[in-house]
């Protein structure tokens, strides 16, 4: 997972352009910046490493045969990640792995119903992370592996829209578009991925406030 | 009135702003009266900026020999 690197790059027009010329320098650019993120999202659909690095390679190879009919009608990123997903969804289906992203991780709590008392107010509220700043986050390195790790750890189905979504910036319909999902189900999975890396951070910042990081489920 | 649970529930469609006008001003309300779900909203909005920011070590991935080939065997659509 990398970020796009802040100038000296081809704008993605004209990657687009380059890439079906078959320009070698416009394809390692997309390629370094997209690897990363493309093999952690494989891992969403196959468990094991060398599947999800034979998915991304078939994906590159996709890419380079395909980048002809790409249109622009979404992001190149966009595109690159639906084809990384069809060809990993079928992968998973052919080594038998019944993949479903409809059937999990919607119903825990955003909130560890404990923290609630019978009405619903709170009886052990969050602090504040006034040493949070959104400007600059003190401790940000820190703080985003633990986020990383705690990732790792969501149901697949959220770890992919939170991915997409919080990490990747890409749209909610796009989200929905690569992972054959309803916006109303994105919602859900996004909020509850979120809710869980929050409550794990809130662990950290203060190992003595009433949150609690439940069991990976 | 919503109750702190039920913000708990809404807030990332809040900070997406993904909910209808009604549904906004509602929990607009709850917040303007509770300093717990203010606390809790700030906290999720931080945690997508962590998120969103993130600095990512990320490896500086070079693509292999066969793909390299077939980019260079690829016939130029753009003439």
């Amino acid at each position: 997972m990398k970020r796009h690197k802040p100038n000296a790059e081809m704008s993605d027009e004209l990657l687009v352009v380059a890439l079906k010329k078959g320009d070698e320098a416009a394809f390692r650019q997309i390629f370094a910046r997209e690897n990363a993120a493309l093999l952690a999202f494989a891992r969403n659909f196959v468990r094991e490493s060398a599947a999800a690095e034979e998915a991304v390679q078939d994906t590159w190879v996709a890419v380079i045969g395909g980048i002809g009919r790409f249109e622009g009608r979404s992001t190149l990123r966009s595109w690159i990640f639906s084809v990384l997903a069809n060809i990993a969804r079928t992968k998973a289906k052919r080594d038998g792995r019944i993949l479903s992203f409809s059937d999990m991780g919607f119903n825990d709590p955003a909130v560890d119903p404990d923290r609630f008392s019978g009405d619903g107010t709170w009886l052990s509220p969050p602090g504040r992370w006034s040493e949070i700043n959104p400007e600059r986050i003190v401790g940000g390195r820190q703080l985003f592996a633990h986020a990383m790790v705690v990732m790792e750890e969501l149901p697949p189905n959220q770890r992919a829209v939170v991915q997409l979504r919080d990490i990747e910036g890409l749209s909610a319909p796009d989200a929905c578009d690569i992972l054959g999902i309803t916006e109303a189900n994105q919602r859900i999975l996004l909020h509850r991925g979120r809710s869980k890396i929050r409550a794990a951070i809130e662990v950290l910042m203060d190992p003595d406030s009433g949150g609690q990081v439940g069991p990976a489920k | 009135m919503l109750t702190c649970r039920e913000i708990g529930e809404r807030a990332s469609d809040y900070l997406d702003n993904d909910m209808n006008w009604r549904n906004r001003v509602s929990v607009r309300l709850h917040l303007m009266m509770c300093k717990h779900c203010r606390a809790y909203v700030d906290q999720l909005a931080k945690t997508v900026q962590l998120l969103r920011n993130g600095i990512f070590t990320g490896d500086a991935s070079e693509p292999d020999a066969e793909l390299i080939a077939l980019l260079a065997t690829r016939p130029d659509e753009t003439k």
